[in-house]
């Protein structure tokens, strides 16, 4: 018995002592700039992973502090933002369009605090300033080469959830598509997406690899052979079933598949890249300068916030004509050319 | 013979060892040695998940001291970030009313495992083990979150019809496996497991109705609640009629199992269904009135969600993990409503404190997934536990006990 009370006891006093060596709480001398996910989380090799790569090149350089929280699910959202803001962030960047109505609502709560959110810019608030891109101009090229280098004539895209900056992805790519059929008198199909009924096949979340995996193998059955999932880390699900069925491409979406899913780089096309670390990394800078303003920033092909990954693995299989086609199509797109429109097109 | 009641304790015992016994063969020493294990568990990780830990540990024996203060910080910072954030706030005490704030939290966080955690715990004891909260949790969001933005009512009746319509859909996705469990002998695991699957695609296809859209939104959400359909706050915390409610609904679970005769049935069959249906017992039905009551109540767990202010809109994501985190409270309260009460508070500390914890510490909330984990592994093999704290075994200590007593009988017989 003797030993118990002396277990429980030895355990009391190193809970207590645990505790009290605490830090007390440190005072924010330095810039804090913090950073919340959606539910993909920080390793998503995808959109949530970029902003959060930018955001640590801004602590390194920068000399900025930061702190950053994932979110599981939506139900997290707002206390995340709330636990984040009892740090007395000085900016905090919120990941994803799902995170509007979170941000939205702290934003109103705390109007001193300065907010950026990527992918959203239906906010209208004096402290929130939008970070938004027209990937559009890039999944045109992205659509493009897709065409040129199908050879069973049916190319496919998918989304997660039908929002904005996910449908904008479908739209350059079917453009593109379209515009390679133009060129070329050809009849290339693109399956998943309806670009005038603003509808076609979404898995419903950014989570479930699964089921990219099995959209993707009902692609693959119709006789689809470049794929674009636009789905975050539901794009896994995809490579892995263009991994079983072989001879089947991907097109990576956000980040540059090839670096950031290395066990798929051999199925990678090409990525349709949007630069958020680069726009996280520019916010940032701008906010610790106390420049911080509501003024939205749209990643361009002109101002190379957008653009599409070298070709690594398929430079030998693309023909050259092809490759100085896209060349050529993307200095017309950039220098306003030639203009690529979607309805969720940023404003 | 009249000496045989005068039987002595074999060996006489001092008062605090018997109290001291009775401690640590109790359920409820092994419940929060659990815990403790889990914490330690939880330390280690967190330690070594920490950047300065690692490379202190690199030349720990060069120099040891920074090695443990970093193991000390990043584990001590955690921690009191964790109990800070769930607790009190002890370094922004500015008024008690933000002194107090984490606990308000964890009682708001708590409510829906209140809720599931009683449902289940129910289903327990009625030796059903029923997966199912979290579809019973979603179609009562469903039935609660469409009388809440469409109706248009008086304030206090729109919130009853609302709390029943959350009650009914719960109720309603309970009943089906306990009806199929008592006329065909389905196994209520399975069904129940499907039932989930089939609740959440049912609320994502129902989102992409017009009926259910937010009007000129593109986003699979519902339009927000009506403000006569919202729990009324208590003293400007985050503190809601929910965690009144959630309480009651103890108390009355608490009434049922142990006052009412279904409660007793409901009891007898858990313990054995056989013996119980011999002693004239309706065991089919008892198990479609459990499944009735707890997904009803599993229903409520969605209130505490939607009926919060401000105004909540009906999501895919309105479940949460509710209803599987309620598995754990269930375990953990033993499936007494006591002990639920306490687990859900517990568990909605772990959560108000995981999000101070990852804010502030960069603590990998995944942390908090393991210490739940943890705490039920524990709770579900005692003798674990027991072997780590060299704890008595009680069945042992009782056969002992059984033994002596009949020795001494026979003894007292004999010599009579």
């Amino acid at each position: 018995m003797k030993k118990i009370a002396a277990s429980v006891v030895l355990l009391t006093a190193a809970a207590l002592a645990l505790a009290g060596c605490a830090d007390a709480p440190q005072t924010n001398d330095s810039f804090l700039a913090c950073m919340i996910s959606d539910q993909g989380g920080f390793d998503d090799k995808s959109f949530n992973q970029s902003g959060h790569e930018g955001l640590l090149k801004a602590e390194s350089e920068l000399g900025v502090t930061t702190k950053a929280s994932e979110s599981q699910n939506a139900t997290d959202f707002a206390p995340n933002l709330e636990a984040m803001q009892a740090q007395n962030c000085n900016l905090t960047i919120t990941v994803g369009y799902l995170l509007k109505e979170a941000t939205e609502a702290q934003a109103l709560v705390t109007p001193d605090a300065h907010f950026a959110i990527i992918d959203d810019n239906q906010i209208v608030l004096p402290n929130v300033k939008p970070l938004v891109f027209k990937t559009s101009d890039a999944s045109f090229l992205a659509g493009y080469l897709a065409a040129a280098y199908s050879t069973t004539g049916t190319v496919a895209t998918f989304g997660g959830i039908a929002i904005p900056s996910v449908t904008i992805f479908m739209d350059g790519f079917v453009d593109g598509v379209a515009r390679y059929n133009e060129d070329n008198g050809a009849d290339v199909k693109v399956l998943g997406w309806d670009k005038d009924k603003q509808d076609g096949v979404f898995t419903g979340n950014f989570e479930d690899q699964s089921k990219g995996q099995n959209t993707t193998k009902n692609f693959i059955d119709q006789g689809a052979d470049v794929i674009m999932p636009v789905a975050g880390p539901v794009g896994n699900g995809a490579a892995a079933a263009a991994k079983e069925a072989g001879n089947v491409a991907i097109i990576w979406v956000d980040a540059d598949g090839y670096e950031t899913a290395p066990q798929y780089k051999d199925l990678f096309l090409t990525s349709v890249i949007k630069e958020i670390g680069a726009s996280v990394f520019d916010t940032v800078k701008e906010a610790q300068a106390g420049n911080f303003s509501s003024d939205p920033y749209i990643g361009t092909l002109a101002n190379g916030g957008v653009g599409i990954a070298p070709l690594h693995d398929f430079e030998s299989k693309v023909p050259q004509e092809v490759q100085d086609k896209i060349e050529e199509l993307k200095a017309d797109i950039a220098s306003g050319a030639l203009k690529v429109t979607s309805p969720s097109d940023p404003q | 013979m009249s000496d045989l009641n005068e039987v002595q304790p074999v060996q006489p015992v001092s008062r605090w060892s018997d109290a001291f016994k009775k401690m640590a063969t109790s359920q409820v020493l092994t419940s929060i040695l659990a815990i403790v294990v889990a914490l330690v568990l939880g330390a280690i990780l967190i330690a070594a998940a920490d950047g300065d830990v690692q490379r202190s540990w690199g030349y720990l024996f060069s120099r040891p001291g920074d090695f443990f203060s970093a193991l000390g910080g990043s584990v001590g910072s955690a921690y009191s970030a964790l109990f800070q954030g769930a607790v009190f706030n002890i370094s922004s005490s500015y008024t008690v009313g933000q002194f107090f704030a984490p606990l308000t939290k964890t009682i708001a966080y708590s409510v829906p495992l209140i809720f599931a955690g009683l449902a289940l715990g129910m289903g327990f004891r009625a030796g059903l083990f029923n997966i199912g909260a979290q579809g019973q949790i979603i179609l009562g969001a469903t039935l609660c979150g469409y009388l809440g933005f469409t109706l248009n009512l008086p304030a206090g009746i729109h919130l009853v019809i609302c709390l029943l319509g959350a009650f009914i859909g719960g109720a309603l996705w309970g009943f089906i496996p306990g009806i199929l469990k008592a006329k065909t002998g389905a196994n209520e695991v399975i069904v129940t497991i499907m039932l989930n699957s089939i609740a959440i695609f049912l609320l994502g296809w129902l989102l992409t109705l017009q009926a259910f859209r937010s009007p000129g939104s593109n986003m699979p959400v519902s339009p927000r609640m009506a403000p006569t359909a919202q729990f009324p706050h208590f003293f400007g915390t985050t503190i809601d009629l929910g965690f009144v409610l959630a309480i009651l609904a103890a108390i009355l679970v608490w009434w049922i199992m142990e006052r009412s005769t279904l409660g007793f049935r409901i009891r007898a069959v858990g313990e054995n269904p056989d013996a119980a249906r011999t002693a004239g017992m309706n065991v089919s039905m008892s198990y479609v009135w459990v499944m009735i009551i707890a997904g009803g109540l599993a229903g409520l767990a969605a209130t505490s969600q939607l009926l919060s202010s401000p105004a909540q809109q009906l999501n895919i994501d309105i479940a949460s993990t509710f209803g599987f985190d309620a598995i754990t409270v269930a375990l953990l309260g033993r499936s007494k409503p006591l002990g639920t009460v306490l687990a859900g508070l517990l568990f909605g500390g772990l959560r108000a404190g995981g999000y101070l914890m990852q804010s502030s510490t960069g603590t990998p909330i995944d942390i908090i997934l393991v210490l739940q984990s943890v705490i039920v592994l524990l709770i579900a093999a005692p003798p674990l536990v027991r072997a780590i704290f060299r704890l008595p075994d009680p069945e042992r200590e009782r056969k002992a006990e059984a033994r002596a007593h009949a020795r001494a009988a026979k003894k007292e017989v004999a010599a009579s």
